[in-house]
């Protein structure tokens, strides 16, 4: 049982690890973008909408897979 | 108020939303379970209604999530008729209340088509349309209080019901292979089958067509074909999966704060219902999201496969 937790674990801190360095980078460029040319704006926050998606994708599927793990796996294996 | 046999039990509970309700074939000489507890064994493969997982399992590759279906069919549906619907009323002047909405839409659809279109076709833009209402609808379900639909159900005997049909991998994986069909279509269709093949087997690496070198091309072919076809079939299954992935991690958290109402009105109750409506507020972002990157994932594999190099 806890090496299912200890699973969800490392699967939630990971996928944020990673998200949290993506949504870094792509708001400091959109920062940086839209400062350099702010007549742009408004498609460049369009388009860092759909990355943003994209980017949350990922850690939001390990979410889910690890609340599976901790509330109906774990609980099995007990 | 809790007996012994009452202990609310918060796994099962949640294994209990998130079972289908399947129709299917179990297999002959399965043991099923009935609901008073007699066992009988089936002599002959039978079609019924599966009583929970372990027989939804045993079905194998027989079995059809009706709930999933009749929800992504009667939201399909729902979609086409309301649409043609204001399509056929629209008026030329000031558009009023659903004409509006509608034209929202479709203008908003169809710029981005424009932006991200490149090629001559006159289906990507109905296509995109379909996709991103559609996939929006049964998303939508996931907004409806976890409980309301499968409990009305259970009132008319149905044990098993997921009103989500995008938290079910058959169907976003199901559209996922409608676009992959048409990528393939429409590369073969567009390039040509010799075009698309070289385009497959000639990058990232180009082979050396003279010199001495040229032993090697056979290697290069290998290893650019097997990257290729990797990156194509990637392509389909993240778009099913990142859709999928996303409406099943929402769906689980609403069922968990859903199990906080079971303490009885009391903090918890009043807690579970506010994270209830923030989960719900945030969700109504990643539900038109997931829409729109689900639809502008495929307009722009779709341009891929029109692009000639």
């Amino acid at each position: 049982m806890e090496l299912v937790i200890v699973a969800a674990a490392i699967m939630l801190g990971l996928g944020a690890l990673g998200a949290a360095i993506g949504m870094g980078l792509l708001g400091g460029r959109l920062l940086e973008g839209t400062a350099r040319q702010p007549e742009l704006a408004a498609m460049l926050q369009g388009k860092m909408f759909l990355l943003a998606g994209l980017i949350d994708a990922v850690p939001i599927i390990g979410v889910g897979i690890s609340m599976y793990l901790i509330f109906v796996v774990a609980p099995g294996v007990a | 108020m809790a007996t012994e046999t009452e202990t609310f039990d918060t796994s099962a509970y949640i294994s209990h939303h998130l079972q289908n309700l399947v129709y299917g074939k179990l297999p002959a000489g399965y043991e099923r379970e009935g609901y008073d507890g007699h066992h009988e064994i089936l002599e002959h493969a039978e079609w019924t209604w599966a009583h929970g997982s372990e027989e939804a399992a045993a079905m194998g590759f027989n079995a059809i999530h009706v709930d999933s279906l009749a929800w992504s069919f009667g939201l399909g549906l729902l979609f086409c008729l309301l649409f043609a619907a204001v399509a056929r009323k629209a008026t030329s002047g000031v558009p009023a209340g659903l004409q509006n909405f509608v034209e929202i839409v479709v203008d908003f659809i169809d710029s981005n088509v424009k932006d991200m279109f490149h090629g001559k076709n006159a289906l990507v833009a109905p296509l995109a349309l379909t996709i991103f209402v559609w996939v929006f609808l049964m998303n939508l379900m996931d907004l409806v209080p976890v409980d309301l639909v499968p409990k009305i159900m259970e009132a008319f005997g149905v044990n098993y019901h997921k009103i989500v049909p995008s938290t079910d991998p058959n169907i976003t994986l199901g559209m996922a292979l409608g676009v992959f069909i048409l990528m393939i279509y429409y590369s073969l269709k567009v390039k040509g089958p010799v075009a698309f093949i070289k385009e497959l087997s000639c990058q990232p690496f180009a082979p050396p067509t003279k010199g001495p070198a040229i032993i090697l091309a056979p290697l290069l072919i290998a290893v650019n074909l097997f990257m290729e076809i990797v990156g194509l079939l990637a392509k389909p299954f993240s778009l099913g999966l990142r859709l999928f992935g996303n409406m099943y991690a929402g769906e689980m958290i609403f069922i968990l704060i859903a199990t906080m109402f079971v303490g009885g009105i009391s903090i918890w109750f009043a807690l579970g219902g506010l994270l209830q409506i923030g989960w719900a507020i945030f969700h109504i972002l990643v539900i038109t999201l997931q829409a729109f990157i689900f639809m502008v994932l495929t307009v722009v594999y779709l341009s891929m496969s029109h692009e000639d190099h």
